[in-house]
């Protein structure tokens, strides 16, 4: 199973198994991650799952939709050329060590 | 085949569903109702897959029992709940642009004022009508201010509501009742969806501007959208909510500690009382699910208040629990079709029970609460409570 690593905005991380055709934004609930809030359950309408991708892996993520783009200029901390919404995010094998930053804010 | 021969559209059952969604998602994966002759899914894994797969479950032939393909609808179907993809995915992106987080984060402060307002005249009452004097009254007010409407007329977005969501049902009692008192808020509701009765600057007027690639009247049903969805389901909700912190009164203690955890209690308030408690869907091809196989071309009711407390997804389901993680349940919906207005319900529920939270101690019944009967809503006609 890959390992998908979210370290917190002080610092800490944590490293789990992330099964594969869930979500990033699931993996982190189903594994009590906090920083994730993901208020609409994965529908791209909130921005509440939004994280930072380690640049150098930007490019084993698919490509944003219109409406991740979209939902993007509508999170609470700042977007970054890295941002990502996690529930727009399925786990693949390719994703093994992977690791994402969470931001500041959600809400 | 699993059959069931209860109406879910019973007087009884409405005021009180919880049994029968218990028996339906015992009963198996997939139920068939003899009395409708309709399938039926009430456990969360399958009410989701239903949702989040459009192209087997649609919507384009009616999200109630009445199947579009047979029969004319009572109103020109909705763009955005009555359609499928390609249709619905234009639709759905403009309205959604002009519903977006950082939209809805405008009229935060606004929304906040007007809660501190509301609650303090009612606080100083001491004892009021829950549904009335709060529920309605709030929605009532910065819901329609927000699209444009005009203040006169307003009386008008309840009836109307009550069409819509009966509408869902079979062509029973509640929904002939609704239909007649409504009849004279279907010319206003047709004719405030117009632009040039929109004040300029609201959502209201930003829906016609963001639809130019739609014709008059379509951006006019895009409007209709928001008058229908918005205001009878967030009314039940804050309605709900009330009673459920009346009924446990450790949980209101546990919001007044931190009233900044409204926004969680309001989550879980949808996912425990499910305002919206059904839609239907209709199977475009033949699906096996749960070993039963369903053919292309049934009407298929999902319970999404069954979901939101089946205890194979959620941890003691049956319980209020605003410390829960209520994130994922499908009061909202899911999918293509998850309710486009949520961010919107979420910061009204939130700035109005966070203004309760701050001000008031105690909420008891001051009389008995009495359900408001619909065919697709969960919620009150009145609410008697005194506040201290
Ligand atoms: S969970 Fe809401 S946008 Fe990702």
């Amino acid at each position: 199973m890959p390992k998908v690593t979210y370290v917190q905005p002080d610092g800490t991380s944590r490293t789990v198994d992330a099964t594969v055709g869930r979500s990033l934004m699931q993996v982190a609930l189903d594994h009590g991650v906090d920083g994730i809030v993901a208020e609409c359950g994965g529908n791209a309408m909130c921005a509440t799952c939004h994280v930072y991708v380690a640049p150098e892996r930007l490019d084993d993520l698919g490509p944003l939709c219109s409406d991740e783009e979209e939902m993007l200029d509508c999170t609470a901390s700042p977007r970054a050329a890295t941002s990502r919404l996690s529930c727009q995010l399925p786990v693949t094998e390719d994703l093994d060590g992977l690791v994402l930053r969470l931001p500041e804010e959600q809400l | 085949m699993i059959t069931l021969d209860d109406d879910p559209f019973a007087d009884a059952v409405l005021a009180d569903p919880v049994p029968l969604h218990r028996r339906l998602r015992d009963a198996g994966p997939v139920v068939r109702l003899v009395r409708y002759d309709v399938w039926a899914m009430a456990r969360a894994d399958e009410v989701t897959r239903a949702l989040t797969d459009p192209e087997t479950f649609c919507s384009s032939a009616g999200v109630g029992l009445s199947d579009f393909r047979k029969e004319t609808p009572w109103r020109p179907p909705s763009l955005l709940l009555e359609a499928d993809a390609p249709e619905h995915d234009r639709a759905r992106r403009t309205v959604t642009s002009v519903l977006t987080p950082k939209v809805v984060k405008t009229y935060r402060d606004t929304f906040a004022r007007e809660a501190e307002k509301l609650v303090a005249t009612l606080v100083e009452r001491g004892e009021f009508d829950a549904v009335a004097d709060f529920a309605e009254a709030f929605p009532l007010k910065v819901f329609p201010d927000a699209v444009g409407l005009p203040a006169e007329g307003r009386e008008h977005l309840l009836p109307y509501g009550a069409m819509v969501f009966n509408g869902f049902g079979p062509r029973n009692h509640l929904f002939t009742e609704a239909m007649e008192r409504g009849a004279v808020a279907r010319e206003w509701i047709a004719e405030h969806c117009r632009a040039e009765n929109l004040a300029p600057g609201g959502l209201g007027a930003r829906i016609h501007e963001a639809a130019s690639e739609f014709s008059e009247e379509e951006r006019a049903l895009l409007v209709r959208s928001f008058l229908s969805a918005g205001v009878d389901t967030t009314v039940h909700a804050l309605g709900n909510a009330v009673l459920c912190f009346a009924s446990y009164p450790d949980q209101w203690a546990a919001l007044r500690e931190k009233p900044e955890r409204s926004r969680a209690a309001f989550e879980e308030v949808v996912r425990f009382t499910s305002p919206v408690q059904t839609f239907f869907r209709t199977t475009t091809r033949d699906v096996e699910i749960g070993g039963e196989r369903i053919p292309a071309g049934d009407k298929v009711l999902l319970f999404l208040a069954a979901a939101n407390r089946d205890p194979r997804r959620w941890p003691d389901a049956d319980t209020f629990d605003i410390t829960r993680r209520a994130a994922g349940h499908v009061g909202f919906g899911s999918g293509v079709h998850a309710c486009v207005g949520q961010m919107f319900a979420r910061l009204e529920g939130e700035v109005l029970l966070a203004a309760l939270a701050r001000r008031v101690t105690t909420i008891e019944l001051a009389g008995e609460p009495r359900p408001q009967l619909s065919n697709t809503l969960r919620g009150l006609a009145s609410l008697p409570v005194r506040v201290r």
